[in-house]
């Protein structure tokens, strides 16, 4: 679906992109030219075979098709769901030669996990004979549960530590919720436990109730996947204001039922897709005028094109060029944002020199997450997250790292699900040895 | 504008689009509505010696696509359940308003001669411009000693067109059935019988499908279901070869046809007219889109006629005709091979991967700009045309004769031929 066929989110628990019925599932599978080693499968980073599961989709084989897409991402649901596929598996579909469409690929990769997880049959998978060792996962986002699904598929024991009451990860507390309806990133977990072998600790942090010589030292392997777990800081004058909040807690709030009203203006500070989450929920849940400011230009956004035009069509104002400079308020609340205008000078950002002021009652700072790195015990950490080789293994070890915490690629919720998945290759390695 | 008036063993329609002997022309309802439509002939649907048959519930099986888009369709349809009576009347009231029209009538009949010259007698009495011999229906009136089972046995296929041909004025047509092992037999005895014309084919012995949860194949009638005729655009190649035979057959070459077999458009009518027939029948594309299909029929026929400078069909009867051969006369120094078009390729592989798996692996993957370059090893290429044909892409791959500079060489005369005659 394109942007300018969409009229954005009708209300938070509203699906932004409405699931294909039959009908349409059947008409749009068979746009598949069912591609040989199609260019579609190599810009996924979990692989999926994407000829082979529509092929069976237009055969009448849903649960083949849900089979194929789970093999390669166990999180299929998700993705499909948040995947930004206009930059990946759409923007590669030799559809867009001539007729200039893609097949809607996650459309019906989420028709047919969705019927899958609708099914609420056996789980698809068995695991393999117990290999009598043990593994700890820490976080239970999708690369530690990419993981553990994969380790105990091979007949592992998994233990995940999780810090927070929930499993999921961002998929349960950092995506918007238009995108994430019906709580299915509770049912996607569920589905992924279904094949046992795992087993779910919550309330375990990191340095402070679980540490990682304790884990070293209990299980054959660990695996990190804590993600980024701390917002940036926007560390400017006034940040510590009422109503200038990080954009993630926002987000947080919102998925986990606090849906009260907001009223006045926001201000959204930051240009990825977490900023353009937290302004169009902004503005459903009643603000009254939603500006997202980036610092630089609308070429250099993190957010892709789609989440920008969605933003514009949900009523959000994006204004490029300003960057931060203080918060001002009035008793102790925020009242504005003064920004000072940007511009490109060979290639480096600088500031104009001309201030821009923007009221604001809520502001909402996304400009990134960072490493909660005094929990590591130590290990080395390079530009800002855990370093590892190209197995996926820590400096120590017998402890694997990957998703978030770790720079494998694109910072997207499938190349966490990868990052779990190709660990399990050299975890297996390790502990069989 | 083109002239597509057509005329076939006397009969004269103002375009050469009939509908069949079918279910659409069961009624003057319905040939009322196709003439409205713009039809230029019906063959009336199948009329029998009284007390008329009864039809089962649940009719008709399909072949269809991903899209539901209809392939192909099968029937297990009789002959009229209407009284013979009801039926000439209406016949005859439809023949004098529409005058224009070709208006010709089906009939089956036991093999009795006064079985046959009995309602023959009576069509003739309605006015109709003639009657067209059902020999080939393959399915229920066959049990009954009618249809196929007359028609696949050319002995019977030449006596009843005789005893029919004594009894009338009226040009006789005779359907065939292509349920036979070679279409010139009952071809040849039709003609002998004295013929006028031969419709072909008629519907082919088939199962449409299996219902997987029934286990039985459908239409399914209460549980069981029977072997059907099969009809559609999946039949067209079967009756394109059927109508050639014929027409390239000195016997019968003089036979007049009216073609029938998946014929849904003007570009499938125009190729049986190029293979000889004079007219052609139309019946499953109108049971999928009704009537109102002839319209782009007709014009479309014409625009291409006009586009290739032909006036009259006559001007492209039979032109195909001469190009149908037998496999020894093909020459066998002829070459020609695929080219991929670079510019509108779209990298999906599917020329590769037909190639390399089931054929000559004459399709290599190169790197080009940001995709994959799929080159043709002209050495390796045999010209087999399948990736032409897998081809998503129109004009993308085409295949191109190269000019080798041999002479013309049929396998008779090649060298490699261990059979082939000295001198």
């Amino acid at each position: 679906m394109t942007a300018a066929a969409h009229s954005g989110p009708q209300g938070l628990d509203d699906d932004l992109v409405p699931p294909l019925n039959a009908l349409q599932a059947m008409a749009e599978s068979s746009r598949c030219l069912y591609c040989y080693e199609p260019a579609c499968v190599s810009a996924c980073p979990t692989g999926i075979d994407i000829p082979g599961f529509i092929h069976r989709i237009a055969d009448g084989n849903v649960v083949g098709a849900a089979k194929t897409i789970l093999s390669a991402n166990i999180m299929g649901g998700t993705c499909s769901r948040v995947c930004p596929t206009e930059v990946l598996c759409e923007q590669a579909c030799v559809r867009n030669s001539g007729e200039q469409h893609p097949v809607a690929i996650g459309r019906l990769q989420r028709f047919a996990t969705d019927r899958m997880l609708a099914n609420g049959g056996s789980h698809p998978f068995a695991r393999a004979a117990d290999s009598g060792k043990r593994v700890a996962v820490v976080g239970a986002g999708p690369a530690g549960l990419s993981c553990a699904h994969r380790l105990s598929l091979l007949g592992h024991r998994v233990d995940i530590f999780e810090a927070k009451p929930k499993p999921g990860g961002l998929n349960e507390y950092g995506l918007a919720a238009y995108k994430m309806t019906g709580d299915f990133a509770q049912r996607e977990v569920a589905f992924i436990l279904a094949l046992g072998g795992i087993v779910l600790h919550h309330g375990k942090r990191l340095g402070e109730t679980i540490h990682l010589d304790a884990l070293s030292r209990d299980y054959d392997a660990v695996f990190l996947a804590v993600g980024l777990s701390l917002p940036r800081a926007v560390g400017l004058e006034g940040d510590d204001l009422e109503g200038v909040i990080e954009a993630l807690s926002f987000i947080e709030k919102v998925r986990q039922g606090n849906r009260a009203t907001v009223g006045g203006r926001v201000v959204v500070i930051g240009g990825g897709n977490t900023a353009v989450d937290a302004a169009i929920q902004a503005h459903c849940l009643g603000a009254g005028e939603v500006v997202m400011a980036y610092r630089r230009g609308i070429a250099q956004m993190g957010a892709t094109a789609w989440e920008q035009q969605l933003a514009r069509i949900s009523g959000v104002a994006i204004k490029p060029w300003l960057a931060p400079k203080r918060f001002r308020g009035s008793g102790g609340k925020v009242t504005s944002v003064l920004f000072e205008r940007t511009q490109l000078v060979d290639g480096h950002l600088t500031g104009t020199g001309v201030d821009v002021e923007l009221p604001a009652d809520l502001v909402l700072t996304a400009v990134g997450q960072e490493l909660r790195d005094e929990d590591l015990a130590g290990l080395a950490v390079q530009a800002g997250r855990v370093r590892i080789d190209a197995d996926y293994r820590t400096e120590r070890t017998g402890v694997f790292a990957g998703g978030d915490c770790v720079k494998s690629g694109l910072d997207l919720t499938v190349q966490a699900v990868e990052d779990g998945k190709r660990a399990v290759l050299a975890i297996d390695r390790f502990i069989r040895e | 504008m083109a002239d597509l008036r057509s005329s076939i063993a006397g009969i004269s329609s103002p375009n050469p689009f009939w509908l069949a002997s079918a279910p659409p022309t069961d009624k003057a309802y319905n040939v009322v509505r196709a003439f409205e439509a713009g039809w230029g002939g019906v063959v009336w649907k199948t009329l029998g010696e009284d007390p008329p048959v009864v039809n089962v519930s649940s009719r008709y099986g399909a072949l269809l696509n991903g899209n539901r888009e209809l392939l192909g369709f099968n029937n297990i349809e009789l002959i009229t359940d209407r009284s013979l009576e009801l039926n000439l009347q209406e016949i005859a009231q439809v023949k004098r308003d529409w005058p224009d029209r070709a208006l010709v009538v089906s009939l089956m009949a036991r093999m009795a001669e006064e079985a046959w010259v009995g309602l023959v007698g009576k069509i003739e009495a309605t006015g109709a411009d003639g009657v067209e011999l059902n020999l080939g229906c393959p399915h229920g009136m066959c049990e009954r000693g009618m249809g196929s089972a007359i028609g696949q046995v050319p002995e019977m296929v030449e006596q009843v067109t005789r005893w029919v041909r004594a009894a009338t004025r009226m040009p006789v047509l005779v359907k065939l059935t292509p349920n036979v092992t070679n279409i010139l037999w009952p071809a040849e005895a039709a003609k002998r019988g004295g013929a006028n014309a031969v419709s072909l084919i008629n519907t082919i012995n088939s199962i449409a499908s299996v219902d997987l949860d029934l286990m039985a194949p459908t239409p399914t009638v209460d549980g069981k279901g029977t072997h059907g005729g099969y009809c559609g655009p999946a039949v067209k190649p079967i009756a394109l070869n059927m109508v050639a035979e014929i027409g390239r057959n000195h016997v019968t070459a003089d036979l007049p046809i009216s073609g029938i077999g998946g014929i849904g458009s003007w570009r499938d009518a125009a190729e049986f007219l190029a293979l000889g027939a004079d007219t052609v029948q139309v019946c499953t594309a109108a049971m999928v889109h009704g009537f109102r299909i002839v319209g782009p029929m007709i014009d479309g026929l014409s625009q291409w006629m006009d586009d290739k400078g032909y006036s009259r069909i006559d001007d492209f009867a039979g032109a195909a005709l001469a190009n149908v051969v037998d496999w020894n006369s093909l020459n066998m120094n002829f070459s020609t091979k695929a080219v991929i078009n670079q510019d509108l390729c779209i990298d999906c592989g599917r020329c590769h991967i037909v190639c390399e798996d089931t054929s000559h692996q004459a399709i290599r993957i190169g790197k080009a700009e940001g995709k994959r370059l799929f080159e043709v090893v002209a050495e390796d290429c045999v010209g087999c045309n399948l990736c032409f044909h897998v081809c998503p892409v129109p004009q993308c791959i085409t295949m191109r004769p190269e000019s080798n500079g041999l002479p013309y060489m049929n396998w008779d005369q090649d060298p490699r031929n261990p059979l082939r005659s000295e001198g």
